[in-house]
């Protein structure tokens, strides 16, 4: 297998975070556990971006990883945190392919609202199951890792912070890799002129459908990290705010890298958290002006600073 | 061009990195040791919470961090800030979700160095926030949410307090109070927001009401989602089953919605509404609600906290401050600062010397102290829970002044299950052990 030199910095990058997450204080750690966690959904809302789809409602996929990984541990003896990952994945597979067949029928704001409802509707289902802590939710905690138990608090939040840059890696050699192939780069033909496409002797349909259903595995992949990290779900991951959260960050990002994602990610929380800290009441504000900004001065968003002198690439 | 774009992307992300590296060595340089004691007081600043607990929760606790860094407590409280070292309060926002506020606390404790927080409405982020203060290992109180699950999820909690009552307490102070006033009714109702908070309040309630008031029949319940708004169809079908009583976990905007188009349709002239956390709205119904609606505290907080020195001061301090009298949340918000202030004069160490999150537990754990509502008890929840007595009575506005009217009291013996017995188990079993004066 040859690596690229995109792949090869993006290598270097998670070897230098994990080594970084020995010297850095637990709030850091913490906060970009979450913000790589966050930046995979986003991954996803991007993947189906290229295409032309915005989803509203990628915290449905968020919220049945971040469940899975919860109700494992909880209900069925799934402490292993790779194996209940990887079933959060699976059941959003099964369940992205089933939703996938109508919503691959939709475009537009017809997609995203469709997107939306379905979100909301696993949001009313929650809320509404006493047995799974309605609207308070759960804790999720005593999980292993290959039947080793990290220690309580800096050990296990550590082990977390590795296994999502890990996964954060892989995620986005697999979708470089992805988009640089024949077939990524049709999605963005899709997204130009989905008719042409069909005289190219390719189905778009089936073209989203795949993209649909690889999204949402990738998305609960970030679900499920994020309730390893907080140690704890609500019904909230499935809210819309959540799903419009994403599609914030993934416009503040833009569509250019793979690397972008994360990177605004992390911007995102750095804005938000220091935001809170100095102004308590009108916090949200901050968020809202950077992203007006963000659009007024980058409309192709962050990664724009990087590819800005390439005048007429399409990010 | 691709060589260029690569090139271009590792001095960005490298710049990131950098960029995080330096926000992480400032922000715990910044959090130097300055000899204050550090607060983190979080509540909710924005959202739908915010108006009704969050603000008057922020309030009480800007006035009385104020108060106290100048000593002008009354007794036992007459000692500055907090054990002699000055008190700086953090005050952040609750809104955002569990998630969030789980960051937001690691961000107080380890970002900012607070030495206890203080803080939670919510009882998912209680929850949530709970496991996290154990593994931090730093001094929390919970100030307002109101799960029973808070200290049965976490047996074994040695950080965390609340010296609020949980839900249970209200509900079967509620029937308690129906039994002690209505004895007679026979048709009752329920309006709940359908998520955690009303689920439990009205299972809680039934249950009691089955057990104290075995002549009464559940003739209705309605679930409008929160946040709601409109109450129409939801009072008409009240309306026609003729309920005597019509109870309500409803609160803030909501609660207030709610009265107003229930007394608009003659709903509650023809049934008596009996609202659980009525008494955060006291100051603005005016004559929008019936005279005779029943409203708690959710304890003896707000308008039903006794008539002593330290409440009085307090009520002084903050009409003075905000021109508007303590709702319940003030009331709680003091309570815990007051309780934190006992902890840590009472941990046993020098004077101005901060204690230890081991020294505040050891000192808070199954304390007595004195506080804006009277004398707390922490005895339940292995004494990390406060137990206390509730109070409910009867809304009246004449001549454009609101009062309390046919207030009734129960200990805390009464309305509270024994240590280690689930409220759900106890109610179910007549109350066993229960203390009623």
């Amino acid at each position: 297998m040859r690596l690229d030199k995109t792949e090869i910095s993006l290598g270097l990058i998670a070897l230098g975070c994990v080594l970084f997450g020995f010297v850095s204080p637990g709030w850091l750690i913490f906060l970009l556990t979450i913000a790589l966690a966050k930046a995979l959904v986003v991954q996803g809302v991007v993947m189906q971006m290229r295409s032309g789809l915005v989803s509203f409602g990628q915290g449905l996929f968020y919220c049945i990883g971040g469940y899975t990984v919860g109700m494992g541990g909880q209900f069925f003896g799934i402490h292993d945190a790779v194996a209940a990952l990887s079933l959060g994945m699976f059941v959003a597979i099964i369940i992205a392919m089933l939703l996938g067949l109508l919503l691959t029928r939709y475009r537009e704001i017809f997609f995203a609202m469709l997107s939306l409802a379905f979100s909301m509707i696993l949001f009313g289902i929650l809320v509404k199951s006493q047995e799974l802590g309605s609207t308070d939710g759960f804790n999720v905690h005593d999980w292993t890792l290959f039947g080793w138990a990290p220690e309580a608090g800096a050990g296990s939040q550590y082990t977390v912070f590795t296994m999502t840059v890990v996964s954060g890696l892989i995620v986005a050699v697999l979708i470089h890799r992805y988009t640089k192939a024949g077939i990524g780069v049709i999605c963005e033909a899709v997204r130009e002129n989905e008719v042409r496409v069909e005289y190219l002797g390719l189905s778009p349909r089936w073209l989203l459908y795949g993209n649909y259903v690889a999204a949402a595995a990738v998305s609960a992949l970030g679900g499920g990290l994020t309730a390893l990290a907080t140690g704890h779900v609500d019904p909230e991951m499935a809210y819309w705010t959540t799903s419009g959260e994403f599609v914030f960050i993934a416009l503040l990002g833009g569509l250019g890298h793979v690397a972008a994602p994360f990177i605004a990610a992390i911007v995102f929380s750095f804005v938000r958290t220091y935001a809170i800290e100095f102004v308590p009441h009108t916090w949200q504000m901050i968020l809202g002006f950077t992203l007006l900004a963000v659009i007024i001065f980058l409309p192709k968003g962050l990664w724009s600073l990087v590819s800005r002198e390439k005048t007429g690439e399409r990010a | 061009m691709k060589n260029n774009k690569s090139k271009f992307s590792k001095h960005l992300v490298s710049g990131v990195a950098a960029l995080a590296l330096a926000a992480g060595a400032a922000g715990s340089a910044s959090a130097a040791e300055n000899g204050k004691f550090r607060v983190g007081i979080v509540t909710f600043l924005s959202g739908p919470a915010a108006g009704p607990f969050g603000v008057p929760s922020a309030n009480a606790a800007k006035v009385l961090v104020e108060e106290l860094n100048k000593g002008n407590l009354p007794a036992p409280y007459d000692k500055i800030g907090i054990n002699g070292a000055e008190i700086e309060a953090v005050i952040i926002d609750e809104a955002g979700g569990a998630t969030k506020q789980v960051e937001e606390y690691r961000n107080l404790v380890q970002r900012q160095k607070v030495d206890a927080v203080i803080g939670y409405v919510s009882s998912g982020d209680c929850l949530a926030i709970a496991p996290v203060a154990e593994e931090l290992k730093t001094f929390t109180i919970a100030y307002d949410c109101g799960t029973p699950r808070l200290f049965a999820d976490n047996p074994d909690a040695q950080y965390m307090f609340r010296t609020g009552l949980d839900a249970s307490v209200d509900n079967i102070g509620a029937v308690r109070y129906l039994a002690a006033t209505r004895p007679d009714v026979t048709r009752l109702a329920g309006i709940q927001q359908n998520y955690s908070w009303g689920q439990d309040s009205w299972a809680d309630f039934t249950a009691a009401a089955s057990a104290l008031l075995p002549e009464a029949e559940i003739v209705e319940e309605q679930f409008p989602k929160i946040y709601q708004g409109q109450y129409g169809a939801e009072i008409s079908a009240l309306s026609v089953k003729r309920p005597e009583i019509v109870h309500s976990s409803f609160w803030g905007g909501d609660m207030e919605a709610l009265v107003l188009q229930a007394n608009a349709r003659g709903l509650l002239e023809d049934a008596t509404g009996l609202l659980t956390c009525g008494e955060a709205s006291f100051a603005t119904y005016k004559d929008q609600a019936p005279n005779g609606m029943i409203i708690g505290a959710r304890g003896p907080f707000g308008q039903f906290a006794p008539d002593n020195e330290l409440n009085t001061w307090f009520k002084g301090v903050y009409q003075n401050a905000y021109d508007i009298e303590p709702v319940y949340p003030a009331t709680k918000m003091a309570q815990a600062i007051l309780g934190l202030k006992y902890a840590a004069e009472n941990a046993g160490v020098a004077d101005k010397e901060i204690p230890s999150a081991e020294q505040l537990s050891a000192a808070m754990k199954g304390a007595t102290f004195e506080s804006v509502s009277g004398t707390v008890e922490m005895a339940r929840g292995n004494g990390h829970q406060a137990m206390q007595g509730i109070t409910y009575g009867e809304y009246h506005y004449e001549d454009g002044v609101a009062s309390i009217k046919n207030a009734v009291s129960f200990d805390g013996e009464c309305v509270t299950p024994p240590e280690g017995v689930a409220a759900a188990d106890w109610i179910a079993d007549g109350f066993p052990g229960a203390k009623c004066n």
